[in-house]
């Protein structure tokens, strides 16, 4: 896997980058286990983090789109047999909850009802 | 690992191990990207701020970091909790002293470059205060969720920078009567590695870029600025979102149309011309370009989540700004909105320096309590309750900050 995507990097004039994404994917990846999660790491994780994968939500238009946005504008290339897969990943794993106008405050935010000093 | 060895990495691998939002990949990365941290008087290669440990990292390929609320209680932004926004990856090791700004265009006479001792020596050198925010802070607020980094509150602050205007730049080069905006380029490069693909390349037209306020940025809280803030040489404008502000700047155009830049174009740094209802899909032609940020304030004491005792006053205090416009007031609830009082509120230091305010909250009953914030801009303009109108790429996000508050 790795020789093949370091072969894509070339293809696309990388080879600076190389050595990041050749870190990128012999670590762990912060996706959702899953399956697809292989996919995904390997054709997300040459240009950016997959923490930025992590903390996106839309459904399988929305990951299209901004699939195509890449596309268009950063020279990801076509994902070919991938792309199913990974939106089929993307759909299950990182929809949007429905939170309307304005949702609570995040637990991190939260005060401990338990006694004492919270921090 | 010891406290050493966090620093060297620039940030904290400790705390962002415990937000579970690190993996090893990640820290690879990060540790490659932020150069490990050195003295600057030794007059060695620039080096990133170790940021503080409770920054919040957002993406380390680009580097995107956040700073809790209470992290901002300060007048001047420190170095180590001022958010990073990069669309590309820094450069490494510019040289300061071979370092050029280089200023052509359609609109420029004579294309001039001038190194940085030429800047210093040959234009007035003046220090001011100037608040950057993000466009896409608030975004994850935002319902259907709107694509990029999801930014909470913490993507703004307020440093001293000290630089040179631009202005006194241009007028010396000679720009032309048709010139429209400006351009600029920095030394970043594009994520996916290709030399030829500019990471983002914005600017502002000819009246912002002419305000004696624009800076050409060399320092930082009176020292050089950070790599990952711009080093050596960055743009500064205030009031409009950060991303007209350009680092590690190399070349400013002045353009005798709208700049065309990377990111200038299609819906990035815009919003719809005329609003439209949740998850519209919206045509690249009626998307216009975001100018002014809007008023907004950030409660950056007590933290959120303290536990209080009945009987005491909690001082409230943090900063509120207005883009181009300044604060005139700041209200404090503690009743979900449902009454409102004034806070006290400091005049700006200079233009565009967001302003302190301070309240004091008597904690007359047991119970959880939020704590709203609203600031209203001279113009009479507040910031809503709940999250403004959606927009495609999620941004001006400016509802009024809450925090939550147990009083015991």
């Amino acid at each position: 896997m790795r020789g093949r995507l370091s072969a894509l990097v070339m293809i696309l004039g990388g080879v600076a980058f190389l050595f990041g994404a050749a870190d990128a994917m012999s670590a762990e990846s912060p996706l959702i286990d899953g399956e697809g999660v292989q996919i995904v790491n390997a054709q997300c994780g040459v240009c950016h983090s997959l923490a930025l994968v992590a903390q996106n939500r839309a459904d399988r238009a929305g990951w299209r789109a901004l699939i195509r946005w890449m596309q268009d504008k950063h020279g990801l290339w076509p994902l070919g047999e991938f792309e199913a897969p990974i939106l089929d990943y993307l759909e299950t794993h990182y929809a949007p909850a429905a939170v309307g106008r304005r949702r609570p405050l995040a637990p991190a935010l939260m005060p401990e009802l338990s006694t004492g000093e919270k921090r | 690992m010891t406290d050493k060895a966090d620093h060297s990495s620039g940030i904290s691998r400790r705390a962002l191990l415990n937000r579970g939002l690190a993996s090893a990949a990640m820290m690879a990365v990060t540790s490659a990207l932020v150069p490990a941290s050195g003295s600057r008087a030794s007059g060695g290669p620039p080096v990133a701020t170790p940021k503080h440990k409770e920054m919040r990292l957002l993406s380390d390929r680009p580097l995107n970091m956040e700073a809790p609320a209470h992290l901002l209680d300060t007048a001047v932004t420190e170095a180590d909790r001022l958010f990073v926004r990069n669309n590309g990856l820094m450069p490494v090791n510019p040289n300061s002293a071979s370092w050029e700004l280089l200023i052509d265009g359609e609109s420029v006479t004579s294309p001039t470059s001038f190194t940085l001792d030429q800047l210093r020596s040959a234009f007035e050198v003046i220090s001011l205060q100037i608040t950057l925010e993000c466009g896409g802070n608030g975004r994850s607020e935002f319902d259907p969720p709107a694509p990029g980094n999801q930014w909470t509150t913490g993507a703004v602050g307020c440093p001293k920078w000290t630089g040179v205007r631009l202005r006194d730049v241009l007028e010396k080069v000679g720009i032309r009567d048709d010139a429209v905006y400006i351009g600029y380029y920095g030394s970043d490069t594009h994520l996916s590695g290709d030399p030829n693909k500019v990471p983002i390349s914005r600017g502002v037209p000819m009246h912002k870029a002419l305000e004696p306020e624009t800076l050409l940025a060399f320092a930082m809280n009176d020292a050089p600025i950070p790599i990952e803030h711009g080093y050596p040489l960055r743009l500064v404008v205030g009031g409009w979102p950060g991303s007209v502000c350009g680092k590690w700047l190399e070349r400013i155009q002045v353009r005798n149309k709208v700049h065309d830049g990377p990111k200038m174009t299609g819906n990035a740094y815009r919003v719809p011309c005329e609003p439209v209802a949740r998850g519209s899909q919206v045509a690249d032609d009626a998307m216009c370009i975001i100018e002014s940020m809007p008023v907004k304030s950030l409660i950056t004491t007590p933290r959120s989540g303290m536990l209080c005792s009945v009987g005491d006053t909690l001082r409230v205090g943090g900063f509120a700004w207005a883009g181009d416009d300044a604060v005139d007031s700041v209200d404090i609830s503690a009743d979900f909105g449902v009454t409102w009082t004034r806070a006290a509120l400091e005049k700006p230091v200079n233009r565009f320096a967001w302003q302190r305010f301070n309240y004091a909250l008597p904690l007359k009953k047991t119970g959880y309590f939020e704590v709203w914030a609203k600031a209203t801009d001279q113009s009479g303009r507040s910031q809503p309750m709940v999250v403004p109108g959606w927009n495609p790429k999620g941004y001006l996000n400016n509802a009024c900050h809450r925090i939550a508050i147990q009083v015991v």
